[in-house]
């Protein structure tokens, strides 16, 4: 589903890794490893079109991403360590618009039961900026029960500030998706409880 | 870091000087010629323009200034389009030596800018008795000194090399698709509101002589140009590939000179 | 295709009226600039109202460059441009609904108030129509303008100063045909061509820089 060919990434002058390749079929998890630094989001950024590559290619489904931006962009979930939110609106108002800018429908009441999943039912009509770290982050999640049509997820860090409950509970949620025939592919300092260990890509041995 | 290896080198002959360690040597070997042509040209042409050429009937000997002012306009326009086609090139063809070229050339153009705005000044006190007068000619160079001026601001203040060139090839291409807007427009300005006729384009008409000056100087300021990118280009190529191996046995080389 | 627009024009005009004071601190500093050359050129009413239309202009135009860095800052930072870019729709679309509801917040302000302030300057009465409609058609060009300054100067130290530096040049033309339709029209030539030339401009303005200032965010994200 998801393939990338001699990859290099610069950084600045400096280049942080090259050579990398890596295969990814429906159904797969993959986590980036390696120490701070490395280029584990570079990488993700770059897997996601955000940032353009100094060598390589990446394709979805065969066809280059930057060909066919639309189609892989329709098919991608992307949370990164900002978790998009403005402090001005609720974050049932977030969660909306986040939908609605993705292009998909933003059905309220799905988006309702999205948020008191995560554990913010209280917190819908706050503005966003009452809200804890752990609480923010939360609301970025929310998305992944809304989007699950999205063969591909791109997560870095999902499990930063989140309580035990919720990183199982999140753990269950990725799972569930690669049983569904999607893909995960995220980046964690944390060991999660998966019950089936990911696919490890471990950056510091591509790294320059 | 590696270098390039063979596989590297091999393929198009042209698309080999896109690597900046291919072209670095080519533009060292080229670059004292051009300076030399160009030290050559200008001796030529101002020895022309100042010696050679007759004395103006209506602007005496004043007039002869417009042998560096004229030739500076030209360059300024010029440098500002050859900027943006390597601009234009590096977007597209996403070469990083594009963006090193349109980066090295800017301070000339710049240069050329600020002489011919100085020359325009210098030229107008004694023949209409201000310094500045805003001819539509004098003003819409004066936008392009701020354009020129806005291009470097941007790529010093962005940190990330990458980041830079990219940015400063977009605002070089809204520029250049500006400035004949520009013209129009201050053209324009200029009609309406003019008082006198002051002109400073208002050239003497032209004896051979007089062309033959102008285009040694103007030839002159090209060879100029080439010689200082060329020589800057080899010095942001040493920057930017200073994590490589070739780079670090050039840097050796040359300390120990 | 069209439910990214809907959504950043709906999204961006919500935040602003939540977040009002920001926006009338622009209108408030397009009053004061105003206010401030019969203080450096003297009261002369004869002179005031020569210069009224370009003093107007000017002040239109540092507002515009002012309020400028609020366009994308906020959704730098907060990671929602980040998202914004990875929409299957064309970047380009969304681009244009946030520069239209930063106009309609900061630029429409402006354009009423206008004729207002050119009272204070006693600028005849006929030439306030095309004083407005001259700024209508300008102020988003200035808008389009600026919006690619803005995202080429996303996030730098000393931004502000600098995205002045880029646009200003740009502008000239702006200004130049915007202050002078009012000086054609009391000088009797009639303000057409000065209007078609801005309404041109204005086309041409929408076709192109929301194409520009989408590959500019685009390089700043990166």
């Amino acid at each position: 589903m998801l393939e990338a060919t001699e990859l290099a990434c610069l950084k600045g002058d400096r280049l942080l890794f090259r050579g990398l390749d890596l295969v990814l079929d429906a159904g797969g998890m993959l986590r980036v490893a390696g120490p701070n630094g490395v280029g584990k989001t570079s990488l993700l950024r770059i897997l996601c079109g955000l940032a353009l590559p100094e060598h390589g290619q990446v394709r979805w489904r065969g066809a280059d991403i930057r060909r066919e931006r639309e189609a892989f962009h329709s098919a991608l979930l992307y949370l990164g360590h900002a978790p998009a939110l403005n402090d001005l609106l609720t974050p049932l108002e977030n969660l909306r618009f986040a939908l609605r800018a993705g292009g998909e429908a933003a059905d309220d009441a799905r988006c309702v039961e999205a948020l008191g999943r995560i554990g913010l039912g209280a917190q819908i009509d706050l503005p966003a900026r009452v809200l804890s770290q752990g609480q923010r982050r939360r609301v970025g999640l929310a998305r992944l029960f809304v989007s699950a049509a999205r063969p591909l997820w791109v997560l870095d860090e999902p499990f930063t500030a989140l309580d035990t409950a919720a990183v199982a509970d999140l753990a269950a949620t990725l799972e569930a998706h690669c049983e569904a025939g999607g893909t995960v592919i995220l980046t964690t300092h944390q060991d999660a409880p998966f019950r089936r260990a990911p696919q490890v890509l471990d950056l510091a041995e591509v790294a320059c | 870091m590696r270098d390039l290896n063979e596989k590297d080198l091999r393929g198009k002959s042209l698309m080999r000087f896109a690597s900046p360690q291919v072209f670095y040597p080519v533009a060292g070997r080229f670059a004292p010629w051009f300076a030399a042509v160009a030290a050559v040209l200008a001796v030529a042409g101002l020895y022309v323009g100042f010696f050679v050429a007759p004395t103006d009937f209506q602007q005496g000997e004043v007039y002869r200034v417009i042998f560096i002012h004229v030739p500076a306009a030209w360059m300024s326009m010029f440098v500002y389009l050859v900027m943006a086609f390597w601009s234009a090139v590096g977007l597209v063809l996403n070469t990083r030596l594009s963006f090193m070229m349109a980066r090295a050339l800017a301070p000339t153009g710049a240069m050329f800018c600020f002489v011919a705005l100085w020359t325009g000044a210098l030229w107008g006190k004694p023949t209409w008795g201000t310094y500045w007068v805003w001819d539509a000619r004098l003003t819409s160079q004066l936008l392009l000194l701020f354009l020129y001026l806005g291009y470097i601001a941007l790529t010093e203040a962005i940190e990330d090399s990458r980041r830079a060139d990219r940015a400063g090839a977009i605002l070089a291409l809204v520029g250049a698709v500006n400035v004949p807007i520009i013209y129009f427009s201050v053209q324009w300005w200029n009609t309406l509101h003019q008082g006198a006729s002051v002109s400073l384009t208002k050239a003497p008409s032209m004896a051979t002589t007089m062309l033959a000056g102008m285009l040694l100087m103007a030839l002159a300021a090209w060879a100029y140009t080439f010689a200082t990118a060329f020589w800057r280009v080899r010095s942001l190529i040493l920057e930017r590939e200073r994590h490589t191996d070739w780079v670090g046995a050039e840097l050796e080389r040359l300390g120990s000179r | 295709m069209l439910s990214a627009f809907a959504a950043v024009l709906r999204r961006d005009l919500t935040l602003a009226w939540r977040g009002r004071a920001d926006v009338l601190v622009t209108l408030a500093f397009f009053v004061v600039v105003v206010c401030l050359f019969p203080f450096g050129v003297g009261a002369e009413t004869n002179q005031l109202r020569a210069i009224g239309p370009g003093v107007l202009w000017v002040a239109a135009l540092l507002s515009t460059l002012l309020s400028l860095h609020r366009l994308f800052a906020q959704d730098h930072a907060d990671g929602t441009l980040e998202q914004l870019l990875l929409t299957p729709e064309p970047a380009a679309l969304w681009v244009t609904a946030k520069i239209a509801a930063h106009w309609i917040v900061t630029g429409l302000p402006l354009v009423v108030a206008a004729p207002l302030l050119a009272l204070l300057f006693d600028v005849e009465q006929e030439a306030l129509g095309v004083l407005t409609l001259s700024l209508a058609l300008g102020t988003p060009i200035l808008a389009l303008l600026g919006a690619v300054g803005a995202a080429l100067t996303l996030g730098l130290r000393g931004g502000g100063v600098l995205l002045a530096l880029l646009v200003l040049p740009l502008y000239v033309p702006v200004l130049i045909f915007g202050a002078g339709a009012v000086d054609a029209f009391l000088g009797g030539v009639g303000a057409t061509a000065h209007l078609l030339l801005l309404g041109g401009g204005l086309l041409g303005a929408l076709a192109l820089a929301p194409f520009a200032c989408a590959a500019a965010l685009r390089i700043a994200v990166e």
